[in-house]
């Protein structure tokens, strides 16, 4: 099953790839449980695969960010329970031990930043909505579709595997810098804990690869007639560039793993040169350079924020103007300034490396390359606030986490322009400054883009709403958490309090943060338990929600809604529908809203 | 190429169409290679950035100068890695010869040059499998650089170690290459592509098979000529 429907023109016919002819829509082959809910190739339900994937590895990674909070804040303390629940490796003496500290910072990094933020978030909903909103039966191969899936399901399960090694997980940080990561004999979390999260990654960057490309295919051949790139949702076009993002930043990451693999097994040295390990040395590697792989790292690592990020800016334009009941102010601006990051996403990344004995001169071009990162910004920020001016903003839970998303963007906006100068870097790099950045800017803010997706389309994937009173505790919870979470940590970053370190106590100047510290564990906890609601209320909506009795419950433009309430395989009953017009008519001519599929009249204004 | 005749009215980018006139499955392929296109680069520049930094390289006239069944010592510099470009550079050839075939729905030709470029293909692997063999004999492996440098003094494994990874990651690319032109043989020979009233399938595989050559371009460029 593919793009049959699309090309529907008989003319068309000798581009037709795969030439069975099934119809879609009246959807009649059987389904058994296997291919319904487990190989299935229904994008919608590979998009929910992702989303609860997502959910599982936002729940472990969300926990393991408590417990070495529980180090940070409480450093004195013992909780005996810890060390009959974790063992003794994690928690001897029910206090969270150096090596499991590590293994849980760098195995809450990685699992956040790819298998939730990348999987979950682009997974889920590039796959639930780009053929929606395109107005297209399937992905362009759902085959490949459903194996992205299921690459990143084995990726999680190795990840999910290395938990439980005998030396645990890798614990050199979700970077994975060499030489810490190249040698087994550096710590113990760089022997099979790493060669598991190697493996992990490796299968994760062709489950990305799978999917992008399918992504990029979709949204340029598969859009149905009247759709012109112009009328594209911003969602779509959001996911568009992160799909090109991924293609074309993972496998640099894919090289630079290859290469530390073989400094790890087969006794090369690309990244190894004079080392000593407690002492012992020097080793006979001889020649490389570890600041290569942070160049091949960082390659991948700084557009994988935009990864990130974009799909939440996407999803937050589309849910910021239909809730408003205006159009997005400055739909092509959006488009240019989503195209401007894409391209400075790739010109950035050594402003990681300002502190790695880069050359000055080269610093400061990178920090007038990622200054200029600015400029796109402000355009989306300011479009964002002027799509709420004066408009009849309807307060869901989608549309406050929208909002959120914006305040949090400005927040961690604000303070990358601090971090971007190589200057200011020398004070602030690897300090709490960072971790309150970007947390702020690429981990919360886009966590808020999720939910706001989840509470948007949750009645499209499941016919049903999501609780709006628990919505609402979520929200307030979670937003009010978050900057007390991470505020606080710029002061810390500030007075020079590194990241990293396992007991701040012991050190003089950082004495006094002990009460931060601890009101910031606190907070943690607090909003993790919040998530746990929001778990509750998702799950229990699946099957006990309010159920959904229109087609278009939001009053939405775009062609999702115009499918049955609950679309099968091929979304469209009949013919696909026919796009006359963008997707942002709201509020035109008097009418509050004008879906996409509706003709221009003949007494229509032009804009 | 597909032939899609643009129907009068309609826009190139209007929806309803691939805007390329190519199917979805062209459109990935390019795509792909594009994004491979990022892998051979980081692992290239990579390397360039090592030797750049670093004091003294092996001369590949000397390292490269063996040929098979020639008398120890023998000084052919790059004879044979010519013939093995020139062996992959003419797979090439037969694999444009196939697709055309391919666009003039003539099976046999299809047949008759898919086996000559799978044949070459096997021919390339060979080679490179007997340089290695060769190589790991006079000491050369992954962290072993038995050659010196120019000027005489030991030269940095690195040398090795990147000619091992690179070369093997592209020979290993030629094998995934030569295992798609069996499936696609196989799916001519059975009459697939007869069914399906195209040989587009071939085409997307001689895109890949072009890019493998291509980057050998560049890889022996970079390991046998600077």
């Amino acid at each position: 099953m593919s793009n049959e429907a699309v090309f529907q023109a008989p003319a068309a016919a000798g581009t037709h790839h795969d030439a069975h002819g099934d119809h879609h829509g009246e959807h009649h082959h059987h389904e058994t449980f296997i291919t319904k809910y487990v190989f299935s190739q229904d994008h919608k339900m590979i998009a929910k695969q992702f989303l609860i994937t997502g959910m599982v590895w936002a729940v472990l990674g969300g926990l393991m960010s408590v417990l070495f909070r529980l180090q940070i804040g409480y450093p004195d303390a013992n909780f005996p329970w810890l060390q009959d629940l974790l063992g003794k490796w994690w928690a001897e003496g029910g206090k969270i031990t150096p090596q499991a500290y590590y293994a849980l910072v760098t195995t809450h990094g990685t699992v956040l930043v790819f298998f939730v933020l990348t999987a979950g978030l682009s997974g889920t909903f590039a796959n639930f909505l780009i053929p929606l909103q395109v107005g297209a039966r399937d992905m362009a191969s759902p085959f490949m579709n459903m194996l992205s899936y299921w690459f990143f399901f084995t990726a999680s399960v190795v990840m999910l595997s290395s938990i439980f090694v005998e030396n645990g997980p890798f614990s050199g940080g979700w970077t994975a810098y060499p030489p810490l990561s190249a040698l087994g004999d550096a710590s113990p979390g760089s022997k099979t804990g790493m060669d598991l999260w190697l493996i992990s990654m490796a299968l994760f960057v062709v489950s990305s690869l799978l999917g992008g490309l399918n992504y990029i295919a979709t949204v340029l051949n598969m859009r149905t007639k009247g759709m012109s790139m112009t009328r594209l949702p911003l969602t779509i076009w959001a996911l568009f560039f992160t799909a090109v993002l991924g293609v074309l930043s993972f496998p640099v990451l894919f090289s630079g793993f290859i290469l530390l693999i073989f400094d790890r097994n087969f006794g090369t040295s690309f990244y190894l040169s004079d080392i000593f390990v407690n002492g012992v040395g020097a080793l006979p590697n001889e020649g490389g350079s570890a600041i290569l792989y942070q160049h091949l790292f960082w390659f991948l690592g700084h557009p994988e924020v935009y990864i990130i990020l974009l799909p939440a800016m996407g999803m937050v334009s589309e849910i910021l103007s239909v809730n408003s009941r205006k159009p997005i102010f400055g739909y092509m601006a959006m488009i240019g300034s989503l195209f401007a990051i894409a391209i400075l996403a790739f010109l950035v990344w050594a402003h990681h490396m300002f502190v790695t004995g880069l050359n000055p001169f080269l610093g400061s071009i990178f920090v007038l390359l990622t200054l200029l990162i600015a400029v796109p910004s402000a355009i989306k920020v300011f479009n964002w606030i002027t799509t709420l001016w004066r408009g009849n903003i309807r307060f869901t839970p989608a549309m406050l986490f929208a909002i959120g998303f914006v305040s949090l963007f400005i927040s961690g906006g604000l303070t990358g322009i601090w971090l971007g100068n190589s200057a200011l870097d020398i004070h602030l790099h690897d300090t709490y400054f960072v971790i309150a950045h970007f947390h702020i800017v690429m981990g919360v803010a886009s966590m808020f883009g999720m939910f706001a997706g989840i509470y948007h389309w949750f009645p499209k994937m499941y016919g049903r709403y999501l609780n709006n009173n628990l919505g609402y505790i979520h929200f307030w919870i979670t937003i009010a958490g978050a900057y007390m979470i991470f505020w606080p940590m710029h002061y810390e970053g500030l007075a020079g309090m590194p990241r990293r370190y396992y007991d701040y106590s012991v050190w003089e100047s950082f004495k006094q943060f002990a009460d931060l510290n601890r009101f910031i564990s606190t907070v943690a906890m607090i909003v993790f338990s919040v998530q746990i609601l929001f778990l509750v209320n998702f799950f229990y909506s699946i099957f006990k929600g309010r159920k959904v009795t229109t087609q278009n419950p939001w009053g939405a433009n775009t062609l999702e809604w115009t499918t049955p309430i609950h679309p099968g395989h091929g979304n469209w009953v009949g013919e696909i529908p026919e796009v006359y017009r963008w997707a942002y008519d709201y509020g035109k001519d008097g009418k509050e809203f004008i879906p996409q599929t509706k003709p221009i009249g003949d007494d229509e204004s032009h804009h | 190429m597909a032939t899609t005749a643009t129907a009068p009215g309609t826009k190139l980018w209007g929806g309803g169409k691939s805007p390329f006139n190519v199917e979805y499955g062209k459109l990935m392929m390019w795509y792909f290679l594009m994004s491979d296109a990022f892998t051979f680069g980081a692992f290239l520049i990579s390397y360039g950035t090592i030797r750049f930094s670093t004091n003294g390289w092996p001369d590949p006239n000397e390292v490269f100068r063996s040929f098979p069944f020639a008398p120890e010592g023998v000084h052919a510099p790059l004879v044979f890695v010519s013939i093995m470009t020139f062996i992959l550079i003419i797979s090439s050839v037969t694999m444009v010869l196939a697709v055309h075939a391919g666009h003039n729905m003539d099976k046999k030709g299809v047949v008759k040059n898919l086996i000559l470029t799978i044949i070459g293909g096997l021919a390339f692997l060979s080679c490179q499998a007997w340089e290695w063999t060769h190589l790991h004999h006079e000491g050369a492996w992954w962290g072993a650089n038995p050659f010196l440098n120019h000027d005489g003094t030991a030269s940095s494994t690195n040398f090795t170690n990147y000619f091992f990874t690179i070369t093997g990651f592209h020979g290993f690319h030629v094998f995934s290459g030569v295992i798609i032109n069996i499936v696609m043989l196989i799916m001519t020979l059975t009459d697939q592509f007869e069914k399906r009233g195209h040989y587009l399938m071939i085409e997307k595989a001689g895109l890949y098979w072009h890019f493998v050559d291509l980057v050998w371009v560049f890889v022996f460029t970079c390991f046998y000529l600077i």
